[in-house]
């Protein structure tokens, strides 16, 4: 998509477009399998038939990051774990998203103080889209942050924009 | 004891003609099983050295979640050290913080009330139950089928629901504290229980019928990475790991705690195919045997649960006055409680204040999986995901 | 066995190695020099009357004040039933610490008597700087491969950064309270 984006100013064609266009990517985010600590049990959870993320059209787990959609970082970060996260970041392309689930990962969590191999927060690697808290979040609150991820794609267009200063991992 | 008995012999049972090979010229490939795998059961990396589909060496490597458990141990009070204790083997919150509370009980010399102690006993055996549940739901979705996991995770929902109405949280519960339990049981917690365990206990032999004598998943997993039991003991491998191999280990039994004497129940250990309805392929000590253990123990547990609600008191008070502010004397202890996985040991020293001088946390996965390298050898890239499966590792207390 | 018949069979082999025996208690131990450690574990394990096969637990501690490391091995003997089928049973129970110098801390390798040790033994290296000579593969276990320091020593200072992500606890704060 990306020889489409920033060529065109903004008018009903274009706004057609990115409405199908965002409805089609809302509808099927991939995740990818990864989950690192407790978190993952809670993301297995609401895999399973009495939360079933399917029906969010988000059911369909990759192994792979080549064809995965969305990197659900469910568990603690450690310093080990940060480079092999940033290579499966990369791995992943475009559009590609990231959601922080956990205490752990948005800001180091139960071992903030005193955890000398804890990454304090996994945006201070990956830029982060979502943020889910609790330790670990109920299921229910991981279909909430995906729903808010949807609605973060809704809003998302390919119509001009005024240039913006990268941000980078 | 010779230490040639601690080595493993080749799998004979590869059907690998290397003569027919002829002049073929083959490499060896050294291949990363990597952090981010969906067989690994959480961050393990192993790194194989292969020769064709033939694994020749496994080097685990770990070290991905160590999240300093022990460094925040030194600087907290026992009982605020509790969630971390949750998180360590995150399946089997439950069964960490008991084990945690008796060997702070043991240094401290504080008497547990008897309401507390049943109550407490009940919550492990439930969390025995929810954690072998996804061990054999996870298995089979590493084998291949998909279904016994979802029936697994609904059946685990059930047992949440009882824990939320316990203690509020559905994985990291924090819930057996040194001296006691948290809160006392909510109204109606008893006939819940009972219906549970009365819905439940039929479906275990509906799991057998479903998975464990299935043509394929015993062809997968019968006869694959057979460990003696002399070799379990010396790599310090327990749980249904250890008892697959032969010895009629439980710590329940041998070293009881916690009122378990007073419980009627049995220990299973590894059968032998060719009778009673289990098939020809399957020896003492493979893969097969250390997933059917944790099916049978889910049934014992089950009779554990309904004699501990028989027997329990209706009142009395459930935590033991003062036992949170207390100091730890100087000295140390150590002490083992058997887990779904295994044996997790605590290290308790204390040096007279409130703050333990050196907490150490012996985790079952991490001696279960020290194995991988010497007995991973001469087997099939394919048979690697069986015996990770079946020795059922959690990278949390792996790492700590 | 008694906590004190086991120590008394240890005292009366190795009289000058064993420092120190304590039978009373919830961790009745022995303290034994590190010089002729692994011929000491050699005869826990092949002793008939010992026969201690199972390593539990290999536990490093720092005592700063007293300038020791110590490591502390928790073992188990297993007790094979008389008839098939029947219960296993501990025989014998038992912990042994040896202590060794802070800035030269060396203890023989007990790997090759307890296969489990392995890893025990890596993991009280990384973690607290004990160096087990004739270890098969000495190297760190937990920490990333170029960890500086060992982290469970009391003196441990928390890294600013590492590769460049930075490390960040509460108020900037990164030395220890001991």
């Amino acid at each position: 998509m990306s020889w489409l984006e920033n060529r065109f100013e903004d008018n009903l064609i274009i706004t057609s477009l990115d409405w199908a266009i965002n409805w089609a990517r809302r509808s099927s985010i991939w995740p990818l399998t990864f989950g690192i600590a407790c978190c993952a049990i809670e993301m297995m959870a609401t895999g399973a038939s009495r939360f079933d993320i399917d029906r969010f059209g988000a059911g369909a787990y990759r192994p792979t990051p080549r064809q995965a959609d969305l990197m659900i970082v469910a568990g603690t970060v450690t310093y080990k774990m940060a480079s092999r996260i940033v290579r499966l970041y990369n791995q992943m392309p475009e559009p590609k998203w990231v959601m922080a689930m956990g205490a752990c990962t948005i800001g180091g969590g139960p071992y903030f103080k005193h955890g000398y191999h804890v990454v304090k927060g996994v945006d201070l690697v990956v830029p982060v889209d979502v943020y889910v808290p609790g330790c670990p979040p109920r299921p229910e609150a991981l279909l909430e942050g995906l729903m808010r991820l949807q609605d973060k794609i809704r809003r998302q267009t390919f119509a001009r924009q005024p240039v913006e200063a990268a941000t980078s991992a | 004891m010779a230490e040639k008995t601690l080595e493993f012999q080749p799998d004979l049972n590869v059907d690998f003609d290397r003569e027919a090979m002829g002049d073929v010229q083959t490499e060896e490939m050294i291949i990363n099983m990597g952090p981010q795998h969906p067989a690994t059961h959480g961050v393990l990396r192993i790194i194989l050295r292969t020769d064709g589909e033939l694994i020749l060496e496994a080097t685990p490597y770990i070290g991905y979640l160590h999240r300093c458990a022990e460094r925040i141990g030194e600087n907290l009070q026992p009982y605020q050290w509790v969630p971390i204790t949750d998180r360590l083997d995150y399946l089997a919150g439950m069964n960490n913080n008991h084990a945690f509370a008796i060997a702070v009980e043991r240094l401290c010399g504080i008497e547990v009330p008897e309401r507390a102690v049943y109550i407490r006993v009940i919550a492990a055996e439930l969390n025995r139950i929810a954690s072998h549940l996804v061990s054999f739901g996870c298995y089979g979705m590493d084998m291949g089928a998909f279904t016994p996991f979802l029936y697994a995770f609904r059946e685990r929902e059930y047992i949440m629901d009882l824990f939320e109405a316990m203690c509020g949280a559905r994985l990291t519960y924090s819930y057996i504290f040194p001296g006691g339990v948290r809160f006392d049981l909510p109204e109606g917690f008893e006939e819940r229980c009972r219906e549970f365990l009365d819905y439940f206990e039929p479906k275990i032999d509906e799991y057998n019928d479903l998975l464990s004598f299935n043509h394929i998943f015993v062809n997968r997993t019968a006869d694959v990475v057979t460990i003696s039991a002399e070799q379990a003991i010396a790599y310090g491998l327990s749980g249904p790991v250890l008892r697959a191999s032969g010895p009629k280990w439980d710590l329940r039994k041998v070293r009881p705690y916690d009122f378990y004497d007073r419980f009627d129940f049995e220990v299973p250990v590894g059968v032998e195919g060719g009778h009673d309805g289990i098939p020809h392929k399957i020896v003492v000590g493979d893969s097969w045997n250390r997933y059917f253990m944790r099916l049978l123990e889910m049934k014992q547990s089950v009779r554990i649960v309904r004699q501990a609600l028989d027997q329990m008191p209706t009142d009395g008070p459930v935590k033991a006055k003062g036992a949170n502010n207390v100091k730890l004397p100087s000295g140390s202890a150590y002490f083992e409680g058997e887990n779904p996985r295994g044996q997790l040991g605590f290290y308790i020293e204390g040096d007279g204040s409130k703050i333990p001088y050196r907490l150490k946390a012996r985790g079952p996965s991490f001696c279960n999986l020290s194995i991988c390298s010497a007995a991973c050898r001469n087997i099939l890239i394919a048979d690697m995901p069986a015996f990770i499966g079946s020795i059922d590792i959690v990278m949390g207390e792996v790492d700590r | 066995m008694a906590p004190e018949a086991i120590l008394k069979i240890l005292q009366e082999t190795f009289p000058d190695e064993v420092t120190e025996v304590m039978p009373e208690g919830v961790h009745p131990h022995a303290v034994v020099r590190p010089d002729r450690w692994h011929d000491i574990a050699l005869f826990l394990r092949d002793d008939e009357r010992l026969g201690f096969d199972w390593l539990r637990c290999i536990s490093g501690v720092d005592h700063i004040e007293d300038k020791l490391l110590t490591a502390v091995y928790d073992l188990h003997a297993t007790g094979k039933p008389d008839t098939p089928g029947a219960m296993w049973h501990v025989r014998n129970e038992i912990a042994i610490k040896v202590h060794v110098d802070r800035d030269n801390a060396h203890i023989p390798s007990v790997a090759d008597v307890w296969p489990t040790a392995d890893w025990h033994e890596r993991e009280a290296y990384d973690l607290l700087g004990i160096i087990f000579d004739g270890h098969p593969d000495p190297r760190r276990i937990l920490c990333c491969d170029d960890w500086v320091g060992h982290p469970l020593r009391k003196d441990y200072e928390f890294p600013l950064e590492y590769h460049g992500i930075p490390a960040v606890t509460e108020y900037g704060q990164t030395r220890p309270q001991h």
